[in-house]
């Protein structure tokens, strides 16, 4: 058998495009996501999907991703406004707004009983993705290139310790809603190829394996954008090979690797 | 050279956080070249004192650098030794990663600017700190750590230096360096320092003035003076004053 004979039809070819471009991007944010303890904050990102989507459906708007993408980043804004003051434990409200985003977003899709209508966005489907979403979504890796290029020392100022990083002018709130809104427009424009499930496993995992064997940002990040690579390709050639889902099998090359490194940082002791 | 010829004022700062004022009425003047502790209990404002200072609380009342010999004012430049860092066990950040991601635009993530490299190793040679640039910051000691924070506060040249309670976990001899050190940098780049610390015996020894606080100023002065006041003696009880 040839390995390569997924690469005749034209869905898998376009699907590897779609890998190539999603899990470095993946890799390179899920290193600040992983760094600023934002877990569960990119996780509620990727519940509130389902909102979207519901308040495309009740207000009748056939493109259903700019909904999502704006509902996604008007509540970043506001997971990020409830973080930023101190005042409450983050991590319970943080719960609070996902559970009500998903029972939100099930209770408007379940009406009629049509949910099926809309399970695959709980697992994703990148075969189905065409030309034209993969040009969106190159944009968008070129964009958030930028922004990486130019913005990631004052992110990692910011995570180091938030007054410090204000001591040298970083625009600390402005950095964080940026980062939140950068997040929720990757997050949802790729949430129907991965799946609203295991979107957060494809961002934490390759940051969370290259952490235990990383000692700068430079082998951080190399490592991340690699792990997420690789788990991407060799997942989605899994995938086809075994006849199932692509987002359960990138993630389960992902959490191999992460155990891998994690053995790997332990018997090494760094 | 140490030349009291700059001084920070600060004019009756007053912050209100959630409707809770948390300091009043504060007012402090301070000449380059020299160190002011400011004491209190756990809760007493000091740290909403230096967020204010940093301007990161919003606050009333005015902080304001004056140069004497022309009676003119300047923009203050301050630079800032905060209490944690949050780094815990693996954080793959190296101390050039530190520095130069508050120095610099060059994207650390991407590659290691040479010039910069230089820059930051050495003035971490100035603090004996140089052999430190590509170690892990979470492998560092409490003292290594405060060498390196130390470091890139002075690569800012600030006019106003301010550490939040920045020998927690250091041992003896670590901590006698570190006064050390603040002391040589306030003198010798004319620059004013305001220290939060609960360490009274150093205080005591290193402070040119000390202010008292628990929500407003209960004392301010020298050493002696602070360590003598009423309000001094009933929060921390009679004690002698050994000054360098």
């Amino acid at each position: 058998m040839n390995l390569l004979s997924f690469l005749e039809y034209d869905f898998m070819r376009n699907a590897l495009l779609a890998v190539c471009i999603i899990t470095p991007l993946f890799g390179l944010m899920g290193t600040m996501v992983v760094e600023n303890k934002m877990a569960f904050f990119s996780d509620a990102l990727g519940h509130s999907a389902l909102t979207g989507i519901g308040i495309g459906v009740i207000l009748g708007i056939g493109n259903v991703n700019l909904i999502m993408i704006v509902f996604a980043i008007l509540f970043a804004l506001l997971l990020n406004k409830i973080k930023q003051s101190r005042f409450v434990g983050t991590d319970t409200v943080i719960s609070v707004f996902s559970s009500l985003s998903i029972a939100l977003g099930l209770a408007i899709l379940s009406q009629g009983g049509n949910f099926s209508r809309y399970s695959s966005v709980l697992v994703g489907d990148v075969l189905s993705i065409t030309a034209q979403e993969i040009v969106n979504l190159a944009v968008i890796f070129g964009a958030i290139l930028i922004f990486w290029l130019f913005c990631f020392n004052m992110l990692h100022a910011i995570s180091i310790n938030r007054s410090l990083a204000a001591s040298y002018g970083v625009p600390v709130k402005w950095m964080e809603n940026l980062f939140a809104a950068a997040l929720a427009v990757i997050v949802m424009l790729s949430i129907r190829w991965v799946g609203i499930l295991l979107i957060n496993a494809l961002l934490i995992l390759p940051a969370a394996a290259a952490r235990n064997i990383s000692a700068n940002m430079r082998e951080y990040h190399f490592f991340s954008v690699l792990f997420s690579l690789f788990s991407g390709i060799l997942g989605l050639v899994v995938s086809f090979y075994c006849n199932m889902a692509t987002g359960p099998a990138i993630v389960i090359v992902a959490a191999v690797i992460f155990f891998c490194t994690f053995f790997y940082s332990k018997s090494h002791g760094s | 050279m140490k030349c009291g010829l700059h001084c920070i004022k600060i004019h009756d700062m007053t912050v209100t956080m959630g409707g809770e004022t948390i300091i009043e009425h504060v007012n402090l003047h301070i000449h380059c070249g020299s160190i002011c502790a400011v004491i209190g209990k756990n809760g007493a404002g000091k740290s909403t004192l230096i967020r204010a200072i940093l301007g990161e609380v919003p606050y009333t009342g005015k902080v304001e650098f004056k140069d004497l010999k022309d009676q003119t004012f300047h923009n203050l430049k301050i630079g800032y030794v905060p209490q944690h860092l949050n780094i815990d066990k693996n954080t793959p950040s190296s101390v050039y990663d530190l520095i130069a991601s508050f120095h610099s635009g060059a994207p650390v993530f991407l590659y290691k600017n040479k010039k910069l490299y230089r820059e930051i190793r050495d003035n971490l040679k100035l603090f004996q700190a140089e052999e430190l640039i590509d170690r892990q910051v979470c492998n560092l000691s409490g003292g290594q750590l405060q060498r390196v924070l130390l470091t890139m506060a002075a690569i800012k040249k600030p006019n106003l230096l301010l550490l939040d309670e920045p020998v927690s976990g250091i041992d003896r001899p670590g901590m006698q360096m570190f006064f050390d050190t603040i002391k040589y940098l306030s003198e010798n780049n004319d620059l004013a320092v305001v220290l939060i610390s609960h360490d009274l015996d150093y205080v005591a020894r290193y402070a040119d003035q000390v202010m008292l606080l628990d929500k407003t100023v209960l004392a301010s002065g020298t050493p002696g003076e602070v360590f003598e006041s009423e309000s001094f003696q009933k929060e921390f009880g009679v004690r002698e004053v050994q000054e360098v």
